[in-house]
């Protein structure tokens, strides 16, 4: 599968990391997804709970059911074996997102550090596929990359102590959405009524690893309030592109 | 008649706790669960319960709850002084209580947090899996709250709902956490971004809890911990128990509401047996680490395994042939027993998490019997 060569890091007695890089980059964070898939798919007895993240996964384990240096064994195997070729559609998930006004309160700024136009710096952000790393942060959260340069920008000096959920924001180089209304210092450009994590779904989050998230500027506040009411009501039908 | 609890008076902080949601960490969903594990397993074993029934977590200050019905319950973890119907009762055992019975707590004795295990287990939705509560995003439990001034609960009882008397295995006492806690840990898995007195700093350092602290993680005061580039590393999975140092070097142990994923660098992971202890201690109280291997913490917890499998079975547990005491005289072993006969082998040495334990006890050699004190001093 991924010839990449597989290090386990200690974190207790319950849990494992497996480590295959330490940068933020596409394809050693596909060999993470691929890991994880082919761990699922084995439904190996023993394992709790799996958590990746952008170059390694931490495997929570019951040693009373496997014991360490087997599962350390049959996760090299898993990274070893062969080559899954089902993963090449791509998925991307569209939010729609009203940029600016009282949403994106900080889109003016944004701007003039980077010497744009606002309708400039909502083409841009809007432009392109976000690749979803990983979730985590909060239940529904994704870490988006890779920011268009231009529109990388410091953190709020005072951070807000309310940000409302659906948020988008930039800080320095990431991009995201606030899931639910907390605090925060990002600069809020727009926000999406969708909810990114709702209990009463059957998949509860909007998003997932390894999809793509395509920012689609809204046209008014109708189209705002028209799509929040379907999606409180849990209603709104999500668009989602694929592509192979 | 299904028994309700009706909540008469919440106290500060209860919630509806199981061993917590698995599965969806990796859409951001903290485990949750009860902070203290093995009290919550045991609350439930103790009154015939599937080890991952849901039980109520009590912190620091009880609730007031009536039961409508006869039942079994248990109270574990904590000595926040329960009583019921006015009089003390004993906690680590199940207990019969009456329909209309009255339970209460008053004084934080010992620990922080306590078990309520019912039989049949407390009955609230699943979600995503588990019954356990996530208060921050409203999730799980009693609609994903603390409990609350006349809230209402059920259990889950059916046919198959068995009414045992339990207790904890022979040989062992109510654990007590006591105001200066030993926390074991294994180091890792970000030993590269310490110094290297950093890991030194660490063992040899007494740090207070501070007021900073909860159910997500748990905040240190003491001598710093330095880093070699900085305190941010890619953001990775948080395990239960692992020991994060952010900028200021202060030490924050991670419990079971903490967020999945973390950028901060992390020395060591709590081993799983002494999560527990971390969650039981008060701020104010001191807590010393002490490295230990995986395969230590491993054997500690089969120990902790074993001792909630004996719950179940009533068993007694006993060592094995060779796991007896025995004291050399000349090059001749001679086997130590107790004042009535039995032998003494180091797993009935009569602690569950207490420290030590004399014997006074007799050995006799060649027709003289000599009496002498074994202290057994638990590996705990």
């Amino acid at each position: 599968m991924n010839h990449t060569q597989l290090l386990f890091q200690p974190a207790g007695d319950k849990a494992i990391i497996a480590e295959l890089g330490n940068t933020i980059d596409p394809e050693t964070n596909r060999q993470v997804h691929s890991l994880v898939q082919a761990i699922d798919r084995m439904e190996i007895y023993g394992i709790l709970d799996l958590v990746p993240s952008y170059g390694s996964l931490l495997i929570n384990f019951d040693p009373m059911r496997i014991s360490i240096d087997k599962l350390k064994s049959r996760i090299v195997e898993l990274n070893n074996g062969p080559i899954n070729n089902e993963t090449s559609v791509k998925r991307v998930v569209h939010l729609p997102v009203f940029y600016g006004g009282n949403h994106g309160p900080d889109i003016k700024f944004v701007a003039e550090h980077a010497c744009l136009t606002v309708e400039e710096v909502i083409n841009l952000h809007s432009s392109i596929d976000y690749f979803i790393y990983m979730m985590g942060f909060a239940p529904g959260f994704p870490y988006l990359g890779e920011l268009p340069k231009n529109l990388a920008t410091p953190r709020l000096q005072t951070p807000r102590t309310h940000i409302p959920a659906g948020s988008v924001g930039i800080a320095e180089s990431q991009t995201g959405v606030y899931p639910t209304t907390s605090p925060g210092g990002w600069q809020v450009i727009g926000r999406t009524p969708l909810k990114l994590f709702d209990v009463r779904r059957k998949y509860p989050a909007l998003l997932l690893a390894g999809d793509f998230v395509r920012f689609i500027p809204m046209t008014g506040k109708q189209e705002y309030e028209r799509i929040r009411k379907l999606a409180d009501k849990n209603d709104y039908e999500i668009i989602v592109d694929t592509r192979i | 008649m299904v028994p309700l609890l009706k909540i008469i008076e919440p106290g500060i902080l209860t919630t509806v706790q199981d061993r917590g949601r698995y599965g969806y960490q990796r859409i951001g969903v903290p485990v949750s669960g009860a902070a203290d594990e093995y009290a919550l397993r045991a609350a439930n074993l103790l009154v015939g319960n599937n080890d991952n029934a849901a039980c109520l977590e009590i912190t620091v200050s009880g609730p007031t709850i009536r039961f409508t019905a006869n039942t079994h319950i248990s109270i574990t973890g904590a000595n926040l002084s329960p009583t019921i119907d006015g009089k003390p009762t004993n906690q680590w055992r199940s207990i019969l209580v009456q329909k209309d019975s009255v339970l209460s707590f008053s004084d934080m004795k010992d620990g922080v947090r306590s078990y309520l295990g019912i039989a049949g287990g407390i009955d609230v939705p699943l979600v995503m899996g588990s019954r356990s509560t996530y208060i921050k995003s409203n999730i799980g439990g009693l609609g994903g709250r603390p409990i609350g001034k006349g809230d209402i609960l059920s259990v889950k009882l059916t046919e198959d709902t068995v009414y045992v008397e339990r207790r904890l295995p022979h040989g062992y006492d109510n654990p007590e956490y006591g105001k200066d806690h030993e926390i074991r840990i294994v180091i890792g898995p970000h030993t590269r971004a310490f110094a290297d007195e950093s890991v030194a700093t660490l063992l040899g350092s007494l740090y207070t809890v501070s007021g900073d602290s909860d159910r997500t993680g748990y905040k240190l005061e003491g001598p710093p911990i330095l880093h070699t580039v900085g305190p941010d590393v890619l953001s990775d999975g948080n395990p239960l128990g692992a020991i994060q140092i952010p900028g200021d070097g202060l030490p924050r142990i991670l419990l079971a509401d903490r967020g999945t994923t973390g950028g901060y660098t992390k020395i060591a992971t709590v081993i799983s047996v002494d999560v527990g202890k971390v969650a039981q201690a008060l701020p104010g109280q001191t807590v010393s680490f002490k490295a230990v291997t995986i395969e230590e913490a491993t054997e500690l917890l089969l120990e902790e395994e074993q001792i909630l499998a004996a719950i179940s079975t009533g068993e007694q547990i006993i060592g094995g042939l060779d796991d007896r005491i025995t004291v050399t005289v000349d090059g001749k072993a001679f086997e130590v027993t107790s004042e009535n006969g039995e032998p003494i082998s180091k797993s009935n040495t009569g602690s569950g998490r207490t420290k030590s334990k004399i014997y006074n006890t007799q050995a006799t050699v060649n027709g003289s019997t000599y009496d002498f004190q074994v202290d057994i001093n638990r590996r705990r």
